[in-house]
């Protein structure tokens, strides 16, 4: 017990702590009050709390070659449970991811995350296992993940789905190219760009279409001097680029010529992309079919995200994401929860409004308060002091977990680790994100704090075998 | 197993990444919480539900303790408009007795007004009757977002004294901007007392916090009523006016333009104040208010105008005590010194016309006769005596208009009501501007003497001036106010102010006053036991035929009143300034009008000087 990591265990009870205190005030009712009732939301949370707390002793005391010996059986067994819950789970609106036995009810997507952690981790720590050397360490990694994405999203369970995305910082970990990363990112830049300025005009098009092509120049000339040894290949691109947008400001600004706007971008990109490939064939060097890659890859997505937004998200998810975007006020409608929200944590100040004093909290303006939204809670109470602490307490812990994944000796260890940092990241991210208004409603809890048995117990057991795995790092060395 | 050092950087990768997100989002607290107030107005107009709860207004009573103005309660509808959820309209309307047009203008005016918010209380229609009242309060349930604000209206139990009284209206932005304490939709006083004791009257607003959960449910009081402000009651005021006395001026006033004031000398409260035409101030109450203010305002006759004190008018003949105070205590004149009068003060090729009477004579018949040459005559002598203590004529002339300052002429004499006019009275640097240094001399402004010329005084300025002669040098600023409840009124309104001139002086212009009466222009004031000192005054003007005046006090010994009447266009004063006057005193100490006077107060209350005016009625 000695070689446990006291900082995590520390922060661990901090955390459920404090997200016991924020439940208790979220769902305090004016007129009866009874922390101890446990028919109020914060009673049962704390005896929910009570239970965890045994589960991460429990699990504290199994030996960890358990874990990685059993860590296929037990991601089949919840990969199965998964998809008999789609068929036997009542419908709570519109989706089908709640067991009910008894008077409980438990979401087993809340502990597919840890079994396909340890699936992950064990598929890593096979002997000589590098991802990079094979294609089908990359097929096996993906299926790994993708299968309970698939299975929960059929559940109609989006959020809790979407949470698995995030184990791609483990592949990166693991030796994924940067490059992955830098796509994603860029995508959603170009996709946000697009979206958001559609109501000026420059040269004819959009602004935001504008904006992606200029976008697009600039990731060709990056990716170009990143990927080439011959630096002049992205000076070129820049002078073409330079002497392009003079011409271009001459004729259209100063002159006053209608260019066809879409035209125009469009040929200014591909005779860069022509110069490359002519550079390929010129210097033999194939790491500058790159720019080509991304140039042509990104305009037909950009062409694309139009029809993508429209066909691909459901209205209600088209709507959310147009409000976060600022491109649709509605306030009365989907954008009422997030602004009551901001309201909420707003209103808190320096100090914020003293425990239990929440008007916005405690009249119900804001809505799922003691579950997703429970952030507001600690927004309006205890202000921005109260809340830049919540952040920070979990910045630690992640930073902590991530120490602990480095100080591994095995890959197994290492691997697993990673995985509870990915999903602590994608989890705060999101749901702080999105209460303060920085990124779309994904219905996905605060870790400890919402409201919740599922949760809480999800985040618990993945945190407790993590605990173990570490604390018998040491031994490992005497096999 | 072997360690990839190359992949082992990319934790800072990761690290870094979280800690970016973790930066963004405590900047992103730190805009919402720190740099913007407005969330926290949101959350409270989200929460708390403030509804304001208005004080009674004041009372007025007056000197006597008869009850002139009270409050009747009227009823606001008030909307909050987030609240509102779809109603049945037409049933609304018809409740209201307002047709589906004016709902809908009503509905944008509100929209376009300053400080429309959808989560405060707005003001839908204002005033309802007791009956629409009563029959929209038994349908409120059907209309959420509606309720009924209680609001205190005026009554008036006399119709008269409107000019001082003033009224009540809704405050404008400007208001507002003028006096925090103001909210859109609150009442202030307008004119009279209630502008100029607006402070005192109104009381405190309070304030009843209720808490107001998502569903638009009320909770409860917030903090069980901690936080509410309970409503102060507005001071009651006791005006110095007698509402009878007033009410029989204001009927001898009739038909005529003009004003009559009269002040208790010894302690400068005014007893009525009646500035003609007047008005009812009963149809400034309630919903017909704009209406009937803009046909008040459009009024030829101007009845908004009050004429006690704003209008400056030449003072007239009722300027000639001031000179003979002047004379006397300037030494130009003793009470011997006697000047010419061949019908008419003639000098360098000069001349003011006078009538009919002995010649020469010295001050007191000249009160009594009311001689312009000896007035003119005298102000010669104090400006262009070259050898006298003066050195030069606007020297002289200053010395002549500090003296008027400290009667109260030239200078707003402060009575507690808005909009007072100074008068004018000229200063050396005037005449300079006009005709050049050392270019003028008496005779280029001689009509001054006799009150006429730039000379301009407000009726109330000339009833102070008679009250002085009848306190025999002294004033206190008259007002309209005689008590405020549980406040002592501003010292200015106790204190006696005492004019640059000596006691004896004003001995002497009393008894030329008391002369007039007995036996020169004033001899209609004559009331049986009661000794009346008078001083008529007919002022030429450029509007036509001459302005009618009078000043005078009673008793002669030990005086009670001191009046001032100025009829515009109604010819001599002895034929309206001075029955108006002495029947405003003799009802005043006798409480009744002695027989052989009746014939005088019937030809005052029927007759019509209005005609004169050129002044054409629609």
């Amino acid at each position: 017990m000695r070689s446990v990591d006291w900082v995590v265990v520390i922060l661990y009870l901090l955390l459920v702590i404090g997200g016991a205190i924020s439940i208790y005030a979220a769902s305090y009712d004016y007129d009866n009050a009874n922390i101890f009732s446990f028919d109020e939301f914060s009673g049962k949370q704390i005896r929910w709390i009570g239970f965890s707390f045994i589960l991460g002793l429990v699990l504290l005391l199994i030996d960890k070659r358990m874990y990685e010996t059993y860590a296929y059986p037990i991601y089949f067994i919840i990969v199965a449970l998964l998809i008999v819950t789609i068929f036997i789970a009542p419908n709570i609106k519109g989706s089908h991811s709640w067991l009910v036995i008894g008077q409980m009810s438990l979401q087993p997507a809340e502990f597919g995350k840890f079994a396909t952690a340890l699936a992950l981790a064990k598929l890593f720590s096979g002997y000589n296992f590098v991802l990079n050397a094979k294609k089908s360490n990359y097929v096996k990694s993906l299926v790994l993940i993708l299968l309970p994405i698939l299975i929960i999203m059929a559940q109609n369970e989006t959020g809790s789905a979407l949470v698995y995305l995030s184990l791609v910082f483990v592949l990166y970990r693991e030796g994924m190219s940067g490059l992955v990363l830098f796509a994603f990112a860029f995508a959603i830049a170009i996709f946000v760009v697009t979206l958001k300025f559609t109501t000026s005009a420059v040269l004819g098009i959009p602004t935001g279409e504008f904006v992606a092509f200029v976008m697009i120049d600039l990731a060709m000339v990056g990716v170009a001097a990143f990927f080439s040894k011959r630096q002049v290949v992205a000076r070129n691109l820049v002078l073409w680029f330079l002497f392009v947008t003079i011409v271009v400001g001459i004729v259209a600004g100063i002159c006053g010529v209608k260019l066809p706007g879409e035209a125009t971008m469009i040929s200014i990109t591909v005779i860069a992309m022509l110069y490359c490939l002519y550079e390929v064939v010129r210097s033999h060097s194939n790491r500058l079919f790159m720019p080509i890659i991304v140039a042509a890859s990104s305009m037909v997505f950009m062409m694309s995200v139009d029809y993508v937004f429209n066909k691909a998200l459901q209205p209600h998810q088209q709507t959310r994401v147009k409000v976060l975007l600022g491109i649709e006020e509605d306030l009365l409608g989907k954008g009422y929860n997030v602004n009551q929200a901001k309201i909420a944590i707003g209103s808190g100040g320096l100090t914020g409004k003293g425990f239990l004093n929440g008007t916005q909290t405690k009249l119900k303006y804001v809505p799922e308060q003691h579950t997703d939204f429970i952030f507001c809670t600690i927004g309006e109470e205890e202000g921005f002091i109260g809340s830049t602490i919540t952040i920070l307490l979990f910045l630690a812990l992640i930073l902590r977990v991530i120490t602990i994944a480095e100080r591994q000796p095995t890959a197994f260890g290492r691997v697993y680790s990673y995985c509870v940092a990915s999903y602590l990241i994608f989890h705060l991210c999101i749901n702080i994100g999105m209460v303060i208004g920085l990124c779309p409603v994904i219905g996905i809890p605060l870790p400890f704090f919402s409201y919740g048995g599922s949760s809480l117990w999800g985040f618990t057991v993945l945190l407790f075998i993590m605990l173990r795995i570490d604390a018998s790092r040491k031994d490992s060395r005497n096999y | 197993m072997r360690k990839d050092y190359k992949l082992e950087k990319r934790k800072y990768v990761i690290a870094s990444f979280i800690v970016i997100i973790a930066i963004i989002y405590i900047v992103q607290l730190y805009a919402l919480q720190l740099d913007d107030d407005k969330y926290k107005n949101s959350a409270d107009n989200n929460a708390f539900l403030k509804k304001t709860v208005y004080p009674s207004r004041g009372l007025i009573y007056d000197r006597n303790g008869e009850l002139i103005v009270y409050n009747q309660p009227a009823y606001d509808v008030m909307m909050i408009p987030r609240d509102v959820q779809p109603f049945d309209t037409v049933d609304f309307c018809h409740t209201l007795s307002i047709s589906r047009e004016q709902f809908d203008k009503r509905l944008a005016d509100m929209r376009k007004s300053v400080g429309y918010s959808t989560y405060t209380p707005q003001t839908f229609i204002t005033q309802l009757s007791a009956q629409d009242y009563g029959r929209l309060q038994e349908k409120l349930y059907r209309f959420p977002g509606f309720f009924i604000q209680k609001r205190i209206l005026r009554q008036y139990n006399h119709k008269a004294a409107a000019n001082v009284l003033g009224n009540i209206r809704e405050v404008n932005p400007k208001d507002i901007e003028r006096d925090p304490y103001y909210e859109r939709g609150d009442y202030c006083g307008d004119l009279g007392v209630e502008k100029s004791y607006d402070r005192h009257l109104r009381g405190v607003k309070g304030k009843e916090i209720l808490i107001r959960d998502a569903h638009g449910r009320i909770q409860g009081r917030y903090r069980d009523g901690a936080e509410d402000i309970p409503g102060v009651a507005g001071r009651n005021l006791k005006l110095s006016i007698d509402i009878k006395l007033q009410e029989y001026a204001e009927s001898l006033m009739v038909n005529k333009i003009g004003a009559v004031v009269a002040i208790e000398p010894s302690t400068g409260e005014i007893l009525c104040m009646v500035s003609s035409p007047t008005y009812d101030p009963t149809i400034l109450i309630g919903r017909q208010r704009g209406e009937n203010y803009a046909k008040l305002n459009s009024d030829p006759l101007k009845p908004l105008f009050d004429r006690s004190l704003m209008a400056a008018y030449p003072p007239g003949s009722t300027f000639k005590p001031t000179q003979g105070l002047i004379l006397l205590q300037e030494g130009v004149i003793n009470l011997n010194t006697m000047y010419p009068c061949y019908r008419g003060y003639i000098n360098g090729g000069l001349r003011v016309g006078c009538h009919g009477h002995g010649s020469p004579l010295p001050l007191k018949p000249a009160l009594q006769t009311s001689c312009n040459a000896f007035f003119c005559w005298g102000l010669k002598n104090m400006l262009d005596n070259r050898r006298s203590k003066y050195g030069t004529v606007a020297n002289a002339f200053e010395t002549w208009k500090k003296h008027l300052v400290s009667m109260g002429y030239g200078y707003r004499v402060g009575i507690d009501l808005p909009s007072e006019s100074r008068g004018f009275i000229p200063n050396a640097q005037f005449y300079n501007d006009i005709y050049g240094e050392n270019r003028w001399s008496a005779n280029t402004i001689i009509s001054i003497a006799i009150g006429q010329g730039e000379i301009l005084a407000t009726p109330l300025q000339i009833a102070n001036l008679s009250a002085t002669i009848a306190n025999r040098g002294w004033f206190i600023t008259p007002h309209v106010v005689k008590e405020i409840q549980d406040t002592v009124l501003d010292k200015q309104y106790t204190e006696q102010r005492h004019v640059t001139i000596d006691k004896a002086h004003y001995e002497s212009v009393a008894e030329g006053m008391r002369m007039a009466v007995t036996g020169g222009t004033c001899r209609l004031a004559a009331l049986p036991d009661i000794e009346v000192c008078g001083k008529t005054g007919t002022a030429q003007n450029p509007h036509g035929k001459d302005h009618s005046a009078f000043i005078g006090f009673a008793p002669y010994h030990e005086p009670k009143i001191a009046v001032c009447v100025y009829v515009e266009n109604a010819g001599f004063g002895a034929t309206y300034g001075v029955p108006i006057g002495s029947l405003v005193m003799e009802k005043y100490l006798t409480g009744s009008i002695s027989p052989q006077r009746k014939y005088l107060e019937e030809r005052m209350l029927t007759s019509n000087t209005i005609v004169n005016s050129g002044v054409k009625k629609h």
